[in-house]
């Protein structure tokens, strides 16, 4: 074969561009495979395995690895190897994982009967259910504990809803009531240090009647919560490791128990259904090492509604303005050019701006004019989901102004023209033929900005995330959307879980987790955006011939 | 109609013709109304390039009035002005009178807006919105803030009716404007324009992205129209102004070389140029 020919033919093209297209699938699979595989097995619930060591000892936990003993020069096949349990019992070991010299391992069995315990401190429990306890009584021993223990585990779960429910709900709503009572009082302050009526008795005397029953009904709730709480933990079982240890656990502690080595394959799956479920459905628990993550996802998506609602206005009428009403010319150039650039600008920047603007600026400015009572104590002049929103809002308008320019200037100029020539005005034009016909490529603009907006983390660290927010922005409680919380985002809680946690070895399946639910959820925006954007398409299709 | 002479100086040639426009050969319904659009000493200029030059013409009532001649020769730049479309275009200059059913529709105290609404359009490309069928049709109604739905109905009905377009899409005004063939999208175009029922209808080469037979429609439908309407028609297809049109005007690089019956120009030309370009030795 001639190379010369083969070369100008632009075979070599062919290979370049095919490959260079094969090495980004590649690596995109191959990122979509590791976050999958890490984030999707860790529900699956593994056996437990016990191991007997020479000295006699006895541990039993969930195998994690088996690693070669580095040593070198060892030829390959006299290589020692060891293996890494998840050992669980942190409040009786003092560590989760713990490595074994093969080698030193007498026996490995995987016994029956031991229990796998998902509770509130401490990481899971490995051991078996030795007694049911119901205050000082004895209910129940030996199988009948462990036959009991599923039912334990439900009524804990009932218990613990009823419990919080409670303490969120009823309390909750007094406690509100009593912060809003305080601040009332602090307005009064401040009006009679401001100077204007010196009097305010009689709202105050009002104010002190209102907190009076509300303290009262305070302290009636905490008595009934004290007593359900005494109600509930009661009800105890006590569990025995593997090395005769026994630890007693209350029911209202215990979030899932489940017999390792006895699951059928219909058993796991359950199981691995139920943990995905609480995973998403759960708060985190536990320095967030545990539990849920429900939190960061609905801030993650209430965030880019709020950034796409500021966003979506401010950047199509910029554009309207640039494509249809500014004369074109050098200024509009170098406005455009501008815009393109902003869209470049390292996001942490626009994370500071956002921190001396929106919030010292015009949150703190905000709290001077409207929460003066509040103050020192920042309402406005802090992070939250509002200034994250914005600042993300301001980080993703270029792209939606840019978009949103080239769809404008796609709208053919004739279906421009024969609006204006049936008499309408220029605004009558853009309002009811451009852009509807623009807008299937505004949402492409939109799309772009949410996919980034929900993936930006720095920004929002200075701007209004927190690693653990105790209520949620959107709530029960008038005015219902509190735009001044802190909140949780997906992005920022796999950073916080996989660099910041107290027990990074144990947090570290939930970094491939949650990532997979931030892709999940980006994918997810997407996809509706985009089946709004085709349907619009379909709708306004151009050009029919 | 009455006789009236027209001096037009073709610049190559330096001759002066003078060309004597008799009465339309049928008779009109409307003989003795006045004209409908009035042309006096019409120049038009985008930036240095003087692109009209002293077009003066009476355009009649009721009658489809046919503007032929090469590309470039201003034809479709005058029509614009009669709607006043040259105003999207930035550099524009217009001297000269323009007045359509007696309104100056150049002066400073003319609604742009009242003269579109009056003189209607339809363009070469054919350019429905993407909206429905029906809502492609009452769209002059409703910017021009009529919400009324059997106003809106009966208006539909009938500006369809008048494109000859009902029989076919009656029973699908609610489907995109854009699913219909090319020949049905102009006579949607039609209907559209006829809606705000206008005075006259300007027709920008409706047929040229047509065929035959697409094309014969709307010229069947041109014959109807102009019972009630004004047309004025830009072709390059002279067999389409010989079948459609009452009168022809001839261009020829911004001047007006000839205008006269269509009849009579077609058969006795009075120009040389004229003759030339009809008989297809240029252009």
């Amino acid at each position: 074969m001639d190379l010369g020919k083969a070369f100008s033919r632009g075979d070599h093209l062919v290979w370049l561009t095919g490959s260079a297209l094969g090495v980004s699938l590649l690596m995109i699979l191959g990122l979509l495979a590791v976050i999958l595989t890490n984030g999707l097995g860790i529900f699956w619930p593994s056996p437990i395995e016990q191991v007997t060591l020479e000295d006699g000892s006895v541990f039993a936990g969930e195998p994690m690895q088996r690693q070669a003993i580095p040593s070198p020069g060892q030829a390959d096949h006299l290589q020692k190897f060891r293996l890494q349990l998840k050992v669980g019992n942190r409040d009786l070991y003092g560590f989760d994982f713990k490595w074994f010299d093969e080698a030193g391992v007498a026996k490995r069995e995987r016994p029956r009967g031991l229990y796998l315990v998902e509770r509130s401190e401490y990481g899971p429990l490995i051991g078996a259910p030795v007694r049911v306890l119901e205050g000082d009584k004895e209910v129940a021993s030996g199988p009948a504990a462990a036959e009991a223990l599923a039912g334990l585990v439900e009524k804990g779960e009932r218990d613990r809803r009823e419990v919080k429910a409670l303490e969120k709900d009823e309390i909750g709503a007094v406690n509100y009531d009593i912060e809003r009572i305080r601040l009332q009082r602090r307005r009064l302050d401040y009006r009679e240090k401001q100077g204007g009526r010196s009097d305010f008795s009689v709202e105050r005397g009002k104010l002190d009647e209102r907190e009076k029953g509300l303290k009262t009904r305070y302290a009636q709730l905490e008595e009934k919560l004290a007593k359900r709480m005494e109600g509930a933990g009661s009800t105890r079982v006590v569990f025995r490791t593997v090395d005769g240890q026994e630890k007693e656990l209350r029911a209202l502690d215990m979030y899932r128990a489940y017999p390792a080595n006895d699951l059928s394959w219909l058993g796991r799956a359950r199981v691995y259904a139920s943990r995905l479920w609480a995973f998403l459905a759960d708060e985190p628990r536990e320095a967030n090492t545990e539990g849920g993550i429900f939190p960061a996802i609905f801030g993650t998506v209430m965030m880019v509604f709020l950034m796409t609602l500021a966003v979506v206005p401010l950047g199509v009428l910029a554009a309207l303005y640039l494509r249809e009403y500014a004369k074109q010319g050098p200024l509009v150039r170098t406005v455009r050019i501008a815009v393109n650039n902003l869209a470049g600008v390292p996001s942490i920047v626009f994370g500071v701006f956002g921190l001396g603007f929106f919030v010292y600026f015009v949150g703190g400015g905000i709290d001077r004019v409207f929460f003066p009572e509040a103050l020192p104590t920042p309402t406005y002049g802090t992070g939250g989901i509002l200034w994250a929103s914005l600042t993300l809002a301001l980080l993703t308008v270029p792209v939606v102004i840019v978009a949103a320019e080239e769809a404008l200037a796609a709208v053919p100029r004739s279906m421009r023209e024969a609006s204006l020539a049936m008499g309408a005005t220029k605004f009558q034009t853009i309002l009811r033929v451009v852009l509807p016909a623009a807008a299937p490529g505004i949402l492409t603009g939109l799309i772009l900005a949410m996919a980034r907006a929900a993936g930006e983390v720095a920004p929002l660290m200075l701007t209004g995330v927190v690693k653990l927010a105790p209520e949620l922005p959107l709530d029960g409680f008038f005015p219902f959307f509190h735009l001044d919380r802190k909140f949780m985002h997906l992005g920022f809680h796999i950073y916080d879980v996989g660099f910041q946690s107290p027990n990074v070895e144990a947090a570290k399946p939930m970094v491939y987790t949650t990532t997979v639910f931030l892709l999940l959820i980006v994918v997810l925006m997407n996809t509706t955006a985009i089946t709004v954007r085709n349907y619009l398409r379909e709708k306004y299709k151009t050009g029919a011939f | 109609m009455a006789n009236h002479d027209m001096n037009t100086t073709a610049p190559d040639t330096g001759l002066r013709i003078k060309t004597e426009v008799k009465a339309p050969t049928t008779p009109s319904p409307a003989a003795g109304s006045p004209p409908d659009i009035v042309c006096r000493s019409v120049n038009l200029s985008y930036g240095d390039n003087h692109t009209l030059h002293d077009i003066t013409m009476d355009i009649d009532d009721r009658r489809v009035t046919a503007f032929i001649g090469p590309s470039g020769c201003g034809k479709s730049t005058l029509l614009r002005c009669f709607n006043r479309m040259n105003d999207l275009i930035d550099n524009v200059r217009i001297w000269g009178e323009i007045q359509v059913k007696g309104l100056d529709i150049n002066a400073h105290t003319t609604d742009v807006i009242e003269v579109r609404r009056r003189v209607g359009m339809v363009f070469q490309k054919s350019n429905p919105f993407p909206k429905s069928i029906y809502e492609n049709v009452i769209y002059g109604l409703r910017i021009a803030g009529i919400n009324d739905k059997a106003t809106l109905d009966e208006a539909c009905e009938r500006s369809l009716k008048g494109a000859a377009l009902w029989d076919e899409v009656k029973d699908r005004l609610g489907e995109s404007g854009l699913g219909l063939s090319g020949g049905q999208m102009q006579r949607l175009c039609i209907a559209r324009a006829i809606a705000v029922e206008p005075e006259i209808v300007l027709m920008d080469e409706p047929c040229s992205a047509l065929d035959p037979i697409a094309t014969l429609k709307i010229e069947e439908l041109m014959y109807q129209l102009k019972e009630k309407y004004t047309i004025v028609i830009v072709t390059h297809n002279l067999q389409q102004a010989a079948r459609v049109s009452d009168k022809t005007a001839f261009f020829w690089l911004g001047r007006l070389v000839e205008f006269g019956p269509t009849a009579e120009m077609f058969t006795a030309p009075r120009d040389k140029l004229t003759e030339d370009y009809i008989t297809g030795r240029f252009g």
